[in-house]
This record gives structure tokens, sequence and C-alpha cells, in this order.
């Protein structure tokens, strides 16, 4: 086993464990207690705040084009955003994404 | 003299008025809660089963191999965050940064384990432990739906219930990842997949831009991570996310003090 294999399998069963810890919280240990309101507030902004910034810099500087800033990637992302805040509708969001995607790289390329 | 018979006393609360559709979910038994619980969540797979399929192509192009796709869709069971991880995985990013970005991904779940105490809090410790580990956003969407909207089920069925929403997202998932892995070794690097995670991730926060607040958090989640790229992989996140996360919980504050003034 290498020493990335060994890495990935720390981060799963870490990682596993961390989230099971996470959904048990209140049903298994905390019960019927109160989160605090601070506390409540700042959770309900976790998904908001963590994924965009994951996905930011990919769109911004794309690996496949070595960082450098993509007009095809950046329309992609866009188109992506915009069918994501109408609809509502995660799975018409990816298709619109990777039709953009996929139609421009067709036609720049 | 007789007093006229007076009538039996009717209390509207002793017999509460349900509507035909709760009437026929509280009739129904566990087994059958488990059948409902299965097929209210069949639509769902039409996005579920794409992103398991997804996350297997990834992790194939990440250098994975299938016992760790199936380790990280068996033991995390969270796919925004398994994402994540492979992500940064890819990067190289270091192990703890790793662990934190992807925990943080499923924060969020505190707060669906704490909704669902008033509901599940009086399971057997067992299965409290059974629904932590099936606790996803599908499951716990349709159930919390499902319990509010029929207060009066009793536990064996709303156990049942979950249940049948855990096996028929789960048990897919897995599947899903699997498949995707074997796909993506077979898919040329030509199709751009690189780009599927951030479309994904996009397609997912897009709908979530609900308030000003969530919005404010977006906002701030990108620019800080656009800036923070300087910094070693993986770091800016840690940075950029509770900067968000402060970012929509004081946006929210405002504007709750702004009407309570109206």
């Amino acid at each position: 086993m290498t020493g990335y294999d060994l890495k990935i399998w720390f981060v799963i069963v870490v990682l596993g464990a961390g989230t099971y810890l996470i959904r048990w919280s209140f049903l298994g240990a905390i019960g019927n207690r109160a989160i605090p309101e601070w506390a409540s507030r700042a959770l309900r902004y976790t998904a908001v705040a963590v994924l965009p910034a994951i996905a930011a810099p990919l769109v911004v500087w794309p690996a496949a084009t070595d960082g450098q800033m993509d007009p095809v990637r950046l329309t992609a992302a866009l188109a992506t955003m915009a069918v994501g805040i109408t609809t509502r509708n995660v799975l018409l969001a990816i298709v619109a994404g990777m039709v953009t995607l996929f139609g421009m790289l067709y036609i720049w390329a | 003299m007789t007093f006229p018979e007076s009538p039996p006393a009717v209390t509207p609360e002793a017999e509460p008025v349900l509507t035909p559709e709760q009437r026929r979910v509280l009739a129904r038994s566990p087994a059958q809660c488990i059948w409902h619980g299965i097929v209210q969540s069949l639509p769902f797979l039409l996005v579920l089963v794409p992103f398991g399929l997804l996350f297997g192509v990834l992790s194939a192009e990440s250098g994975l191999n299938l016992a760790q796709v199936l380790g990280f869709s068996a033991l995390v069971l969270a796919g925004a965050s398994q994402f994540t991880a492979v992500q940064l995985l890819s990067d190289h990013a270091p192990t703890i940064i790793v662990i934190i970005s992807a925990l943080a991904v499923n924060l969020r779940m505190a707060m669906y384990s704490a909704s669902l105490v008033p509901w599940l809090g009086n399971a057997s410790p067992r299965q409290r432990g059974l629904v932590a580990y099936l606790l996803i956003d599908q499951t716990y969407a349709l159930s919390i739906q499902k319990f509010e909207d029929n207060p009066n089920l009793r536990l064996d069925q709303r156990m049942a219930y979950f249940v049948g929403t855990a096996i028929c997202s789960c048990i897919p998932w897995l599947i899903a990842s699997a498949v995707g892995f074997h796909l993506g070794r077979a898919i040329p690097e030509s199709w751009a997949l690189d780009f599927a995670l951030p479309i994904t991730f996009l397609a997912m926060v897009a709908p979530m831009l609900r308030s000003l607040a969530h919005m404010a958090a977006a906002a701030v989640s990108i620019v800080a991570a656009l800036v923070f790229t300087v910094l070693p992989s993986g770091l800016g996140i840690l940075l950029a996310a509770p900067l968000a996360m402060a970012t929509g919980a004081i946006v929210e504050k405002r504007m709750e003090q702004a009407r309570a003034r109206q």
C-alpha cells in the first residue's frame, strides 16, 4: 500500500467517524436540549459557505487550462447558477451547465 | 317532571379532524410504511444516481481504487463532503485540511439530528444509532415532512418510513459510486469532466440562495476563496467558510432586527 493509499484510508475512516458523530450528536447524546441561537444561525449557512469556496477557484482558474482563466468554463458556471436560481432544480442546473460546457467546447475547439 | 334528554357531549378536541390522506397514512402497518418510504424516495434517484456516478468517475480520475470509493460511500455516506475530500486529496492538500473541510460540509447534519429528536428521540439507542448513520439530506427532508404532516404517526411507523427512505437512497448511492468508478476509467480526458465538480456544487448552491443572508454568505465565500488561493492548498476554504457562515448569521440577525422595528 502506498503512502497516498494510506492517506486516503485515513481520511475515509476519520471523516466517516466524524460525520457519524455529527449526525448522532442530538439524537444520541444531547437529546432535547436546544441548540444555542448563534450556533443554529451559523449552521444554516454551512452549505452556502463551504461549497462555493471549493467551486470558485476551480471555475476561475481551472486545472484543465493550467490555471488560465477560460471563457468556456466561466460561461458554463454562470449558466449553472442562472438555471439553478430560476428553476430551483439541482438536476436541471447540472444539465444546463454541462450542455453549455460541451456546446462551447465544441464550438471553441 | 322530566327534563328533555340532553344531547351527548361532543368535544371536537377528542376526535381531531383528519384528512382522508392522513387517515390512510395512520392506518399503515410498519411494513407498509417502509414500502411507502421507498416509493416516495424514487423521484430523488434522478439526482442521487447521477451524483453517485459522478463521484465514482471523479474518484477514479483522482487515483482512488474501488475499495476506497466504496469505503467513502459506505462509511462517510455524504455526497458533498465526499466530493470535497476527493477534490482536496487530488490537490495534495494536507490530511488535516482535507478532513476539517469535508467535516465542515457536514456540520448542517447536526441541525437535522436536533430537529428529529422530537419525533424519534424515544426510539431505542440502537435505533437512534441507525438513524444517525442513515441521516442524509434526502432521508431527512422526506422524513421530517412526513412526520410534520402526520403528527399522530406512532414511533414504529416513523422509524419504518425513515428506514424506507434510507433503503431507496443509500443502496443506490453505493451502487452508483461503484458503477461510476468503472465508467470513470473508460471516459477519455477530453470530456472535460474536471468541470463536473464545480458545476455540481454550483447547482447545489444556487437553489439555496433563498434570502439576502444566503446570498451574502455565498458571495463572501467566493471572494474569500479567490483571495486566499495564494495560501497553501485547502487552507483558503478553512478561512473562507467561517467568514461566510458568520456573514450569513450576521445578515440574518440584522434583517430580523429590521423587521422587528417595522
